[in-house]
């Protein structure tokens, strides 16, 4: 008698897999973060990516390790020479027992202008192989001034749908109620440490009270950094600009074009009854072959989202840094106001 | 003539002063391998790399894991691995080159020697470092040696492992915040603000703790000490001194410029709320 409780085979196979939990926070080792740092300070300003290894477990991507990849040359024989070196480092690193999956990549920006049509496309690709992969963004040149500028980011799943479709028409965005916003979603990140590292980190750590990262936060001077952020701003916004005036370009033949079916449609019509007068045989109301009727293509307004992107990362990051500033000022004024006091 | 007869112990002299630098990405390096090392491996061996500066301090940038077979009086090491990973390193970071070797484990053993010698065929001059995983002395001690040969007259006898100063001040991880580096869980990355808020803390203990010690030394509770005090006063003397007009200018000037940027930036949010709603919202008739 087959035990009721245990499912046969087939039952176990023909069920369906169970939709895998949500993607909630990222959890980073110690060493990869410290891995990344160096690699994308050592290389600022160029932009370097990397690999992401780790395991995918429930609801939580953790990440144990990483290596970076070589710099990449224009060059269509070095395609397969970075297959090779992808394949042979994941080889040597599964040989000393690091976990040999792929979750992911990192790369460096320069002040966040990251959301380019490349990342999407590399999402696309990594998406195909692996069911949960995430981007970590790291900013060499924001961490510079004492703040820790790693992100973790993914593509929401409305949007892979859409762009599997390749569908970027106001129609489908509007059904979706997709808007610039729901286009990356950032993840939380977690950190830890195994308790071997964690107690030699106690003990090296050093006696001062104040360290590097208080040196850099507290300094006064944030105009560099400021005057860059505008212009990219700057920049950003004369794209926005082009591409609304593209919209409007199309908005403007679109109706255009319309005007012009209705006047041919009007002189048809008058064509029409005054054959009917005469007896004659009717012609169509439509003709497929007059180019007034060919449809004109709406321009994807995927590139337009992602400048919005861009423009409100830069936004966020003024606007964080002058509540810094600000900080920092009164703070000044403060120690004048005491220095002064008798 | 009975001087040069006699056989002398002779320690070849350091030609110069050597001292090797690591940075932390090495000793989490080295530690996660040591906690993924195979069951029945007692330590973990692996390739320094780094570069060797002009003054002959050895700058230790990065390291990786070697496999290897160790019983009571023989070591091998998996030298095809040790190229290949070398490689690859070097596709990433040329510059990059072998400056010595670690192993996990207090001291130096038996078979370190001939590993150091294999490694002296790679590169010139190779730092042996040694990571203490199992705190044997209650405390972590990350020691870096260099080999120097002992010669009786014209026979090497031996060769010997002097240490060397070690830095390990750790730069990069002060920046990443060591709160984030050593706890075993963070469960959340810091803001900016509390960032903020935690330097302002630290800057605020600072100047009372040094207010405590003016105090105390003009009460007379503390032995004034000559140097802090000197210290002290430069410190002040620092803070530029200007007109409390000047100052005050100064200041609103700042605060008017980044207030300038917020209204900036809140000016483009506005205009991308607006953009959006008209971009998508359009019906097309």
């Amino acid at each position: 008698m087959a035990n009721p409780m245990a499912r046969s085979f087939l039952q176990v196979a023909a069920s369906e897999e169970v939709a895998a939990p949500p993607l909630r926070v990222v959890q980073i080792e110690g060493l990869v973060i410290l891995k990344i740092i160096k690699h994308c300070k050592e290389f600022s300003p160029a932009l370097v990516t990397g690999q992401l290894l780790g395991l995918d477990v429930g609801s939580v991507l953790e990440v144990t390790n990483c290596f970076p990849f070589p710099m990449r040359e224009e060059d269509e024989e070095i395609e397969a020479d970075g297959a090779n070196y992808q394949l042979e480092m994941m080889r040597c690193l599964r040989e000393v027992n690091v976990d040999n999956n792929t979750v992911g990549w990192y790369q460096s920006t320069l002040l966040g202008s990251f959301q380019t049509v490349e990342l999407i496309e590399t999402f696309m690709n990594y998406q195909e192989n692996i069911r949960r992969c995430v981007c970590i963004i790291y900013d060499p040149s924001r961490s510079n001034q004492g703040v820790l500028a790693l992100k973790a980011l993914k593509l929401s799943d409305s949007f892979m749908d859409l762009h599997r479709n390749n569908n970027f028409t106001g129609e489908k965005l509007r059904e979706k109620n997709l808007t610039w916003v729901d286009i990356f979603e950032e993840i939380p990140i977690k950190v830890s440490n195994s308790a071997l590292i964690s107690a030699f980190m106690t003990e090296l750590e050093a006696d001062s009270p104040v360290s590097q990262c208080d040196y850099d936060r507290l300094q006064l001077s944030t105009t560099p950094f400021m005057e860059r952020n505008l212009e990219f701003l700057t920049e950003c916004m004369d794209d926005l600009s082009v591409e609304q005036q593209k919209f409007q370009f199309y908005y403007r033949n679109l109706s255009r074009q319309q005007a012009q079916q209705q006047t041919w449609l009007q002189k048809r019509r008058s064509e029409n009854m005054s054959r009917k007068a005469a007896g004659e045989e009717l012609l169509p109301e439509e003709d497929p072959s007059n180019p007034i009727f060919k449809p004109i293509p709406e321009p994807s307004r995927l590139d337009s989202f992602l400048i919005t992107n861009q423009i409100a990362n830069y936004c966020n990051q003024i606007n964080g840094v002058a509540g810094q500033s600000f900080s920092r000022l009164y703070l000044m004024k403060a120690l004048h106001e005491n220095d002064k006091s008798p | 003539m009975a001087a040069r007869d006699q056989t002398v112990l002779q320690f070849a002299p350091s030609s110069m002063s050597l001292s090797a630098k690591v940075h932390p990405v090495v000793i989490f390096n080295i530690c996660d391998c040591y906690v993924r090392r195979p069951d029945q491996a007692d330590r973990v061996i692996g390739t320094l790399l780094g570069s060797i500066s002009p003054d002959g301090t050895v700058n230790i940038r990065n390291s990786y894991a070697v496999p290897h077979n160790e019983s009571s009086d023989q070591v091998a090491l998996d030298i095809d691995y040790h190229h290949n990973m070398l490689l690859s390193h070097q596709k990433v970071n040329p510059k990059e080159v072998i400056v010595g070797w670690y192993s996990t484990g207090f001291g130096v053993s038996g078979g370190s020697a001939l590993i150091h010698e294999f490694y002296s065929r790679e590169a010139p001059n190779p730092v042996h470092l040694t990571v203490d995983t199992g705190f044997r002395n209650g405390e972590a001690s990350i020691k870096a040696f260099v080999s120097i040969n002992l010669s009786l007259g014209d026979r090497q006898l031996a060769v010997q492992f002097q240490e060397v100063p070690l830095d390990l001040r750790m730069v990069e991880t002060e920046q990443v915040g060591f709160d984030i580096l050593k706890t075993t869980m963070v469960d959340k990355m810091p803001s900016d603000l509390e960032g903020m808020e935690a330097s302002m803390e630290r800057l605020l203990t600072l100047i009372n703790e040094v207010y405590n010690y003016v105090d105390n030394v003009v009460d007379g509770r503390v032995t004034p000490d000559n140097n802090i005090g000197r210290f002290v006063s430069d410190t002040v003397a620092s803070i530029p001194k200007m007109s409390p007009a000047a100052f005050d200018t100064l200041v609103n000037d700042s605060l008017q410029d980044h207030l300038l940027l917020l209204y900036l930036s809140s000016l483009t949010r506005t205009q991308l709320g607006l953009a959006e709603k008209l971009n998508t919202a359009a019906q097309i008739l």
